[in-house]
């Protein structure tokens, strides 16, 4: 399948994408690692008229740790951050990378990419959602940061300009004490998850001091399910607590029936995966290695 | 524009070709491509090698999967242009000097396939995994062929061709 005719334009650097893609005007796009945006092309879904190739600008994959937050160029490859000890350091984001879709895509897909596109369904922006992220963008006006939190609007929405574009994710490193977890339920490797959960938390002993719990694919974005979130605060989490936190979660799912299965069937999945994150992440903040990454059917 | 064509079909804007010179199996190819022009589309169309195939054409099952630099991707999911200047391995580059790669080898004695058609994906699949850790448990190899459909096998061929394409790769 081909997609539509383009033309076709190579950046050398990031500010030259940007004022690339500004003269082109809207009939462009950027191309980043087009894991989505390549399927998207060739079903004739998206027509771009120009197509400004982000992959050749040098230093914008990178995973560095300064000032107590890990820095991701925009860049960086899934397979990258799946394979980096850095990363290591937030558990939640190792999970993340290392179980999105498969090894090809991994090594293809990248994280500013993920996060631009804003897909309900796509893994990044729901892990990075219970860290302290910031968005680093470089638009025509200069640089501006904005928190993850309000950087997507709705599905397939940021508050992007049209010809503005990430550089790079900033993650705060968790205080000490402090495990997370993501899991995503999948029917196979390469497709989309029908559900997934993120946790990230901060144990005092055997109290939770800080909860973090983020749900995707069960809404037009990430959804924070706040009231399982203060389910968990200042209670030592016992099945009884990690039961109730998982029944708000569900209440805060608003998942749509597709070919994923029914709306019920999501949010009995949330409960699950929620149930299965809150365990992995507290034994993490215990300090112990629980391998736990994406599960498939 | 012939009579009765669709004006879609000409609406098409003109568009430039662009040079490319990409490395497949160690031999450059210079070509002038259509950016539109898929990876896959290259290897099959300008190069004559038709050991890369199109499965789904979709980025799901991995049939069209070759090395671009030592890392395995869907060729149907990216562009010629955009391997410009990199190093592309397909299945017609894992034999060397008329003797079967051992993990071409390993998928003849194993049975690692009936009808073929996914093959070259999946031992191209298989040489990420290998050159990374040449003694893979069952788990890791079900990770790495986990972009990689086989409708015959039911996979526990595969599993073993791989594993003994590791034992031999070691021990040569």
């Amino acid at each position: 399948m081909y997609p539509r005719s383009f033309h076709y334009h190579r950046a050398g650097s990031l500010k030259e994408a940007v004022s690339m893609l500004g003269q082109l005007g809207d009939g462009g796009k950027f191309l980043a690692g087009g894991q989505s945006l390549i399927p998207l092309l060739k079903l004739r879904f998206a027509n771009p008229e120009h197509l400004v190739d982000l992959n050749f600008i040098p230093s914008t994959s990178f995973i560095k740790e300064e000032s107590g937050a890990l820095r991701f160029g925009a860049m960086t490859r899934h397979a990258e951050i799946e394979h980096s000890a850095l990363a290591r350091k937030i558990p939640v984001l190792h999970d993340c990378a290392a179980g999105i879709a498969d090894v090809q895509v991994r090594n293809r897909g990248t994280i500013g990419g993920s996060l631009a596109e804003a897909d309900p369904s796509g893994d990044w922006a729901n892990a990075l959602i219970t860290l302290e992220s910031t968005v680093h963008c470089l638009g025509s006006d200069g640089p501006r940061t904005i928190p993850l939190r309000d950087f997507i609007t709705d599905a397939y929405t940021t508050v992007l300009a049209p010809n503005e574009l990430v550089t790079e994710i900033e993650v705060k490193i968790p205080p000490g004490g402090s495990g997370g977890a993501y899991l995503a339920f999948k029917r196979s490797a390469p497709v989309y998850p029908s559900a997934s959960a993120a946790v990230q938390l901060t144990m005092a002993g055997d109290a939770c001091q800080d909860a973090a719990i983020a749900l995707g694919c069960v809404g037009l974005t990430a959804i924070r399910a706040t009231e399982a979130e203060t389910a968990l605060r200042g209670k030592s989490l016992d099945d009884k607590t990690i039961a109730t936190a998982a029944e708000a979660a569900r209440a805060a799912a608003d998942p749509q029936p597709d070919m994923r299965g029914s709306a019920d069937y999501k949010r009995q999945l949330v409960v699950a995966l929620v149930k299965r994150a809150i365990q992995i992440a507290a034994r993490r903040a215990r300090g112990e290695q629980v391998e736990g990454t994406h599960l498939y059917a | 524009m012939p009579e009765g064509m669709p004006e879609t079909a000409t609406a098409a804007v003109k568009i430039e070709k662009i040079a490319v010179n990409i490395g497949v199996n160690g031999k450059p190819y210079a070509r002038q491509v259509e950016p539109r022009m898929l990876l896959v589309e290259f290897l099959r169309e300008a190069c004559d090698l038709t050991g890369t195939h199109v499965g789904c054409d979709t980025t799901y099952c991995g049939a069209c999967t070759v090395l671009m630099n030592g890392l395995a991707v869907k060729s149907c999911t990216m562009f010629a242009v955009q391997a410009d200047g990199s190093e592309i391995t397909t299945v017609e580059g894992l034999e060397k000097d008329g003797k079967l790669h051992p993990i071409q080898q390993a998928f003849g004695d194993s049975h690692g396939l009936q009808c073929g058609y996914c093959t070259p994906g999946l031992m191209l699949s298989a040489h990420q995994l290998l050159s990374e850790n040449p003694e893979p448990s069952e788990e890791e190899i079900r990770k790495a062929i986990a972009g990689n459909t086989c409708r015959c096998t039911g996979y526990m061929n595969i599993f073993k061709a791989i594993e003994l394409a590791g034992r031999n790769m070691k021990g040569a």
